[in-house]
């Protein structure tokens, strides 16, 4: 990631109330954003797009302050992040690993690579490792059906996988990431 | 077009291949001679790095990086080419044969495709330049909308996006509620496992269907339109943005469209995840910022829609045919196709297939014509087993089927749907209650959760499908499953709910041996259904080479060198290590 994300961590889940979440700063560029939507109708799914673009994830903090901002109940709010699957409430790793469980990819092994990379990682489906470097996630289809099965790590494909190929490539990131 | 090459660089990681080219040329000042693009679907998806030339037409596939000093040399500057003759697409393609000769593309008959590969899609003129766009010009001011939904009902145009609703009819419709205001919107949450047919139209020519959604404005009287595309997407988001702002410059959105009162304006809406907003309901409240659960119909979304306004909603493939039938009429539309279903239909081609990729067929077409000469055979030459279409909401079609013409309605006896398009081709080792447990596991996953036919039955059903792929399963579960998904097909509210059992009921209806043999010989006879699996050693075949034993994580392989091992039952666990290191074929699945 080339940007530096925006930090929040100084005030704790805990401390905020409803009354202080209007004091939490947020971006320019999400500001932004939410001062051209603000009036749109139908705005929240493309907001939370928004936050979810610069934070990686939407942070309990963020979605109180946009409760305020557009006046809806944080409890709304909550129920569209939980219903779609592309939104996540927790920080996801610096290396988001994306296993393809099209039908393609499943016919050719997919469900394999995905259980040698639990066991490789330690985490389940959803999981971030301890170090915070990976983060293992199931998706539907990355649309190159002929190259399955196929992982994806942030924006690069790993087409035509055997799970043998895994801890070399894993071992490239971490290698990377510890740099 | 001038005279200049346009060199086409698709693959994977385009980026990688196109830079190195690109800077190559600049290097040799030979950059100003050729156009250069990316481009991401060929439809000729076995292949990596594929470069095409036009207007020569050769397609050069698995092209390296040292290789673009000779590409450079033969291709551009030589224009013969012999060191990379081994690597064009086809070797009995001769340069100057067009594409409709190439055995991949011999069959297909593009429509929808047109520009797909063809056009830079990043640029409105070369959309311009292939007609585009004079289709809206021709209708804004030669035809009242009556006449634009004559000339739909002429040609006989059908929702592409599964439900094969006459197109017509949906416009004729909308067009009737009396209203201020009105919405178009355009589906492009494709979310089917192994379909990616939409990305393609979007990715390669997102100017028809923004065509497309100009005139269904003007025909229905609506002066906003939504395109609701998956964020999954992000480069069909992309050349949207850019297709939108372009046409906006160009004054063909906006006010005014070509100086008439006609006004229209496209917004882009992210999709976030949910295959349930396919469903036009579950779409609607989406784009209004909600959870996207269906809602129960009538009121049709042609009545009351996106916030309670006459709506019209079409697929992507609808909105990109419609340029191409009013540009060329109806009746010539109306031409291509079978009986009730007219025009070309495209096809997501994968699975156990040699040329998996993007078809675009006539409908009529039989599934074996798109199987065996579009697709060409399947890998490895196996025998074909069923091919699965429609995706979740469909069926399979087993072998006795397939010179059946593909058609809405034949599709439909045959227990499956045309759906959006997803073809699946599945051979001997696919077992016919793990495919469906797949797909009723991806129905499961997706239900929404808000009617209980579909949130309880999908769940029971999985679990006796989970209880007869372990070797649980009893007679009388057959009956159940049958009966749970008759209810649910005939009680759900949409049609996630209304579909998810087809897969279920179309393998019992035509592997039903097959569940029988789980339930009564707990057998699996592909060897899919890991605790039906016994792995054995065939002592003929066996050379005693130690590479299995060696491999075995439980050490249930014994057996000395040079002589035939032999798997302990007992400790076994089945994993299938052994059966995939052995060279010799001696580890039998039984």
């Amino acid at each position: 990631m080339t940007h530096e994300k925006p930090h929040l961590d100084n005030v704790a889940d805990k401390e905020i109330t409803f009354y202080k979440a209007q004091e939490i700063p947020l971006p320019k560029e999400l500001e932004d954003f939410i001062a051209e939507w603000k009036n749109k109708p139908g705005n929240l799914i493309m907001i939370l797009h928004k936050v979810q673009e610069i934070y990686g994830y939407i942070p309990r903090k963020v979605a109180m302050k946009i409760s305020k901002l557009l006046n809806e109940p944080l409890a709304k709010i909550y129920g569209v992040i939980t219903f779609y699957h592309l939104f996540k409430l927790n920080k996801p790793g610096r290396y988001k690993i994306s296993v393809c469980m099209g039908t393609a990819c499943y016919l050719k092994g997919g469900n394999d690579l995905l259980m040698e990379l639990e066991n490789l990682l330690g985490i389940g489906v959803g999981g971030t490792t301890e170090d915070g470097l990976f983060s293992l996630q199931t998706v539907r289809c990355v649309g190159c059906c002929g190259l399955a099965p196929v992982i994806m790590i942030n924006n690069d494909v790993y087409g035509n996988l055997t799970k043998e190929k895994l801890p070399e490539i894993l071992g490239k990131y971490k290698q990377e990431g510890e740099e | 077009m001038d005279n200049r090459k346009i060199i086409f660089i698709g693959c994977q990681k385009a980026g990688n291949l196109y830079d190195l080219i690109n800077k190559k040329l600049v290097d040799e000042n030979l950059r100003q001679k050729v156009h250069l693009r990316k481009f991401y679907t060929f439809g000729l998806y076995t292949y990596k790095n594929i470069i095409k030339v036009w207007p020569d037409n050769i397609i050069i596939t698995n092209i390296t990086e040292d290789e673009i000093d000779t590409f450079i040399e033969e291709v551009i500057k030589n224009g013969k080419i012999t060191k990379l003759k081994d690597k064009i697409y086809k070797k009995e393609t001769h340069p100057l044969i067009k594409n409709t000769k190439v055995e991949f593309y011999h069959k297909q008959f593009r429509v929808v495709l047109r520009n797909s590969g063809v056009i830079n899609p990043e640029d409105i003129n070369e959309y311009i330049k292939r007609n585009g766009y004079k289709a809206l010009a021709k209708i804004l001011k030669e035809y009242t909308p009556d006449q634009v939904i004559e000339e739909l009902k002429k040609s006989g145009l059908r929702g592409r996006g599964g439900g094969g609703f006459p197109t017509w009819m949906k416009w004729n419709c909308t067009k009737n509620v009396e209203s201020d205001i009105k919405y178009v919107i355009c589906n492009a949450d494709e979310g089917d496992p192994g379909a990616y047919m939409d990305r393609s139209i979007l990715e390669g020519d997102p100017h028809s269907v923004l065509e497309g959604m100009i005139i269904a404005g003007y025909t229905i009287g609506a002066k906003q339109g939504f395109i609701y595309v998956r964020a999954e997407y992000p480069l069909a988001i992309e050349r949207l943005e850019k297709a939108i702002k372009q046409a906006r410059e160009y004054g063909l959105l906006g006010e005014n469209i070509l100086g008439t009162d006609f006004s229209f304006d496209i917004e882009l809406r992210l999709g976030a995840g949910a295959f349930v907003c396919g469903e036009e309901t579950a779409l609607i409240a989406s784009i209004e910022g909600k959870r996207g659960m269906p809602r129960p119909r009538p009121p049709y979304p042609s009545i009351k829609g996106l916030w309670d306004k006459p709506t019209l909603i079409n697929n992507v493939e609808t909105f990109a045919n419609v340029p191409v039938i009013l540009y060329k009429g109806g009746d010539w539309y109306s031409q291509i196709g079978y009986e009730n279903s007219k025009g070309t239909k495209v096809f997501a081609l994968t699975g156990k297939i040699k040329n998996s990729g993007l078809v675009e067929v006539p409908m009529g077409l039989t599934l074996r014509e798109i199987i065996f000469d579009v697709g060409g055979g399947l890998t490895g030459n196996r025998k074909f087993k069923a091919v699965q279409t429609g995706g979740p909401s469909g069926g399979v079609i087993p072998e006795e089927y397939l010179d059946t013409p593909i058609a809405y309605e034949t599709l439909q006896n045959l227990g499956s749907i045309m759906g959006s398009g997803g073809m699946i081709v599945m051979d001997n080792e696919d077992c016919m209650i793990d495919v469906a447990k797949f797909y009723l596991q991806f129905a499961v996953d997706e239900s929404c959760g808000k009617c209980s036919p579909c949130r309880i039955g999908g769940t029971q059903m999985l679990s006796i499908l989970n209880k007869i792929s372990i070797g649980h399963g009893e007679m009388e579960d057959i009956d159940k499953l049958i009966s749970i998904g008759k209810a649910m097909q005939k009680a759900s509210l949409c049609g996630l709910g209304q579909t998810a059992p087809n897969p279920v009921l179309s393998t019992l209806k035509y592997f039903r041996d097959e569940y029988e043999e789980h339930i009564k010989d707990k057998r699996c006879r592909a060897g899919k259904c890991r605790e039906l699996v016994k792995y054995a050693i065939d002592p003929t075949k066996c050379i005693g080479c130690t590479l299995c034993a060696i491999r075995c994580p439980v050490n249930a392989i014994s057996g000395e060198r040079k002589k035939p091992h032999v798997i302990d039952q007992s400790i076994c666990i089945k994993c299938g290590e052994c059966y995939n290191v052995c060279k010799f074929g001696a580890v039998i699945k039984e």
